[in-house]
């Protein structure tokens, strides 16, 4: 009985240490985007449920990061250009101080809400532990796509016009 | 003598004076200003450590450990880091390199240091390079920088090493 404990606490700090010691990296593919609110930069509330029924590029960027700043003036054009078919961009800044990302936004002009984000928000996302970082979410709130790293600004339109193209939430019930 | 001669050499000597006095101030200003981001790319490859090599170095018992600086953003910093591993400020921000140069000041010059980022791509990352030539500056000889070709996420979290998290 007594070696059962001893074995049972040994598999306990065992497990506890593995838990602490390894960061959790998660694969968010086809699961529910996690949830959040917060303010954006002009201080408006930001809630990702409220982009429901839409396409959603969750774009993770810093203001030292170059490849971002590549980016997003693209995702800035195709707010326009896919805005009406049901297309939003959210930006969430990365960087340790808002003033560096208010005053990049303003100089990209930036048309879509930027929030900053912090390592709890980091943590729910995988861990944003490389930027910049994209996300595709569906009409559905399913994440259909993660980018990493520099990548083909025609890779990641490809794969939002895919989802564009598929039917909206009511539109499928209607078809069921 | 015309007084539009006079005229233009007063003018000529007020712009030549004018631009001693610029030239002067942006002297004095560079002196103290923190040199321009350099890339990651201008660190000599001697100068790298590799992901394994560095899980090595800390896995072995009695290895002398290196002091791990991370030279990127707090925020990636308290989401995962290096066990051991040290906040030492952004190397591309002058404050980020004013809180890593107070950081050694009182180290001497031999210690091996293991500075890493991570943020991006190696070939666009900002903070490594600077926080190197700082070191080298300052005299330091046993400085290695840790090669994340892509990021610390993919080259170090993912292929299984230690980390932790928190300050």
């Amino acid at each position: 009985m007594r070696r059962a404990l001893t074995l049972g606490l040994v598999a306990a700090f065992l497990a506890a240490s593995a838990a602490g010691s390894a960061f959790a990296a998660q694969n968010l593919l086809n699961q529910k985007a996690p949830e959040f609110t917060l303010k954006d930069l002009n201080g408006q509330s930001l809630r990702l449920g409220s982009f429901r029924g839409k396409v959603v590029l969750l774009n993770f960027w810093a203001t030292w990061c170059a490849p971002c700043q590549v980016e997003m003036p693209v995702f800035a054009a195709w707010q326009r250009q896919y805005g009406p078919r049901g297309f939003q961009v959210v930006g969430i800044s990365m960087d340790d101080d808002p003033a560096p990302a208010r005053h990049l936004v303003e100089r990209l002009k930036l048309n879509y809400p930027v929030a900053m984000g912090d390592e709890r928000l980091g943590a729910r996302y995988g861990g944003v532990l490389g930027l910049p970082l994209t996300f595709l979410i569906d009409r559905n709130g399913v994440i259909r796509a993660r980018f990493q790293g520099e990548t083909d600004v025609k890779v990641i339109e490809f794969r939002v016009r895919t989802l564009l193209a598929q039917p909206r939430p009511q539109e499928q019930s209607q078809a069921r | 003598m015309s007084s539009s001669f006079i005229v233009r050499r007063v003018v000529t000597i007020a712009a030549l004076a004018l631009f001693c006095l610029v030239q002067q101030r942006a002297r004095a200003a560079g002196q103290w200003a923190v040199p321009p981001p350099a890339s990651a790319l201008t660190i000599p490859a001697a100068q790298l450590i590799q992901p394994e090599e560095m899980n090595r170095v800390l896995q072995t018992r009695g290895a002398e450990k290196p002091l791990i600086l991370q030279v990127g953003s707090r925020m990636m910093f308290e989401q995962a880091h290096i066990p051991g591993a040290e906040y030492a400020g952004q190397g591309s921000q002058s404050e980020g390199i004013q809180q890593l140069r107070g950081r050694v000041a009182a180290l001497p010059h031999k210690t091996f240091i293991v500075l890493y980022c991570g943020c991006c791509p190696w070939n666009r990352c900002p903070n490594v390079g600077p926080a190197f030539q700082l070191l080298q500056g300052m005299g330091f000889t046993r400085v290695k920088v840790l090669y994340l070709a892509d990021n610390f996420g993919d080259d170090w979290v993912n292929k299984g090493y230690a980390v932790e998290s928190g300050r």
